[in-house]
């Protein structure tokens, strides 16, 4: 196999900041409805629904712009 | 396991949520993923031990950075601004910054173009067999124990914040390690780096966006500090002029000449854990540049390390202690700040991203370790004392044989580790045994063409056997630190500084002495190793953004700035 068909690093780091994104974002809108009995310091903030809505916006884009069928 | 231990364990700072186990899980088998999808692409010694020398300036910078970035560096550090303030700084920026781009710009035209696979390596073309030996030996020695370290700082964090088992906790995460490296080699090692080096970021960045909130800023979280603790903990340089005046007890002689010129230049330009990473460059302006990049993101690194440990000494309820206090009453220690801090604003989700964030900066420092540890053995020892003659797919399965060994030996040392009160003295006193020496031999090798065999040699041995010397003195009597660090109001940490320094002098002087009084070799002979006797490469013809002259002069600028801001 020829290194020239090796997927990016970037690309799994895209797939798996994807993921996170959905996970973590999913879990801070979950918490807007079902508020957790022991809440964190500043959690009126509601860190994990735009740190994960971050993680998924980064993730789309690495994902799409190093995945393998492009030839770069 | 001890039973203070036993005793922590049954109470932990919190609890992990589905979401949280998830987000690990899918970590862990991404990196197995990788190394198993890379191993197709491993086949050759020069894949498994230098990564085919295929990287771009940015993996192997990323990757430098990220062999540096162990749970050590997060935890320790964090810890040390918890204690020190930020004095702690200074082994980010003085203690790391003019290094790298010294490596970057002066010494790795040498490595390169000498097409050494390793440190050692280049000590055995330059000074012949007995100074690689010697070197391979130090430095094996020295990277199981650092891996060691790294292991029980990850035991601390498992310990104290999940409630997890030290023993499970070490043994998953180092087969993991294990396997991905046995699996890809340093490709393996140099991708999963690049990964755990965004995770950290992601996963660490956030308790100082929301520190600082919580604060009104850096003047609320300064204000703050000055309230809980008395004496100057939020300024770089101004409280270095006496040893009394600052929680470290160093004088700026100190910090420069013994952090900034001996200890920093010795770690970030000879120990081939971070050093193996740029070689893996895929051509020598690469390789110049991938140093450069380091130094820009490492510049950055105290606002996820040091920040953390700032805003905890700001906002913290209770007051941290030592290691030892902490068992003896219950509490919590300087160790576990940035996990407290994590506690203290990362719900579920977030929590898990941390956490990740941790375990991966423990893998990643372990993986360097492993991985640098594989390829000494194999080429400076296996291969230079024990079998000449093996073949390349012999000297890859020794490699993998190497990895798995390194990572037993390494989760031994873990427990040897667990019995030194403090992490960061303990690998300060590590680095001026091996580190500061091993600089004075290989800068006098690179920039001077009358340096001998036998003056590098000597050099290295009396270097090396004095620096272990002078701390055995002070073990013996503790009066000596005030002579070795040169003020009676001297600290552990200031003895480190000052011992790396003399050892650096004694092994100079040494080198000289030596070199002077023996034969010197052709010049014919050292093209390709010294400068003076090497042509390199003009880059005339780049633009200026391409030349890494001109990015190492973009980081020197900003670092003054640094300087200046946080005087």
């Amino acid at each position: 196999m020829h290194r020239e068909e090796m997927i990016s690093i970037w690309f799994f780091i895209g797939l798996l900041l994807l993921a996170y994104g959905v996970l973590i974002a999913g879990s801070g809108i979950y918490e807007l409805f079902v508020p957790p009995a022991h809440p964190v310091v500043m959690a009126d903030l509601h860190a994990p629904i735009w740190w994960g809505a971050l993680l998924l916006v980064i993730g789309a884009v690495y994902s799409i712009r190093f995945a393998p069928k492009r030839k770069r | 396991m001890p039973t203070e231990f036993a005793v922590l364990l049954q109470a932990r700072l919190m609890t992990l949520a589905p979401v949280d186990l998830a987000v690990i899980i899918l970590y862990f088998v991404a990196v197995i993923g990788i190394g198993l999808y890379l191993r197709t692409f491993t086949k050759t010694g020069e894949d498994f031990f230098l990564a085919g020398r295929e990287m771009t300036a940015w993996i192997a910078g990323l990757s430098f950075l990220a062999a540096n970035l162990g749970s050590l560096e997060l935890m320790g550090w964090a810890a040390s601004a918890y204690q020190y303030g930020i004095l702690a700084t200074h082994w980010y920026w003085i203690g790391a910054i003019p290094a790298m781009l010294f490596l970057g710009l002066v010494m790795m035209p040498f490595y390169y173009i000498s097409r050494t696979h390793s440190v050692p390596g280049y000590l055995k073309l330059r000074f012949g067999e007995p100074s690689r030996a010697l070197s391979a030996i130090t430095f094996g020695f020295m990277t199981v124990l650092m891996s060691g370290i790294n292991m029980y700082s990850m035991a601390l964090v498992m310990k104290v914040v999940l409630g997890w088992d030290i023993n499970v906790s070490i043994w998953i995460s180092s087969v993991t390690v294990g396997v991905y490296v046995v699996l890809g080699g340093l490709l393996s090692a140099i991708f999963n780096e690049v990964l755990q080096f965004v995770l950290i970021w992601l996963g660490a960045i956030l308790i100082s966006i929301l520190g600082l909130i919580e604060t009104g800023g850096w003047a609320g979280m300064v204000a703050r500090i000055k309230h809980n603790s008395p004496g100057d903990y939020t300024h770089l340089w101004g409280p270095l002029n006496h040893f009394a005046d600052n929680p470290m007890g160093i004088h700026w002689t100190g910090i420069v000449l013994g952090l900034g010129f001996v200890i920093s230049f010795g770690y970030w330009t000879t120990d081939f854990l971070v050093v193996q990473r740029v070689l893996a460059a895929k051509d020598l302006r690469s390789a110049k540049l991938a140093p450069v990049i380091g130094a820009g993101f490492k510049m950055a690194v105290p606002f996820i390390v040091i920040l953390p440990g700032l805003l905890g000494l700001a906002l913290l309820p209770e007051h941290l202690t030592g290691e030892a206090q902490a068992l003896a009453t219950g509490g919590h220690s300087y160790n576990e700040v940035l996990p407290l801090m994590l506690a203290r604003y990362c719900s579920a989700g977030l929590l898990g991203l941390g956490i990740t964030a941790l375990i991966a900066g423990f893998m990643s420092g372990m993986a360097g370790n492993v991985s640098a540890f594989s390829t000494v053995w194999t080429y400076d020892i296996y291969r230079a004392l024990i079998k000449k003659d093996g073949t390349d797919a012999h000297y890859v399965s020794m490699g993998r044989w190497c990895t798995i060994i390194g990572v037993l030996v390494s989760i031994g040392t873990a427990y040897l580790v667990m019995q030194f009160l403090s992490i960061m003295d303990y690998v300060q006193a590590l680095f001026s045994f091996f580190i500061a020496p091993l600089f004075g031999t290989v800068v006098l090798g690179m920039l001077w063409k009358r340096a001998t065999s036998a003056g590098g040699f000597w050099g290295l041995l009396t270097g090396t056997v004095s620096s272990i010397g002078m701390w055995a003195w002070v073990q013996l009597d503790p009066s000596a630190l005030g002579i070795i660090a040169l003020s009676p109001n001297a600290k552990p940490m200031a003895e480190n500084m000052y011992r790396a320094l003399w050892s650096w002098i004694i092994c100079v002087t040494v080198t000289v002495v030596v070199s002077y009084a023996t034969k010197p070799r052709p010049l014919g002979e050292l093209t390709g190793l010294v400068y003076g006797a090497t042509e390199l490469p003009s880059e005339g013809h780049l633009p200026l953004y391409q030349r890494p002259i001109f990015w190492a002069g973009v980081v020197a600028v900003v670092f003054i700035i640094l300087q200046i801001i946080f005087w």
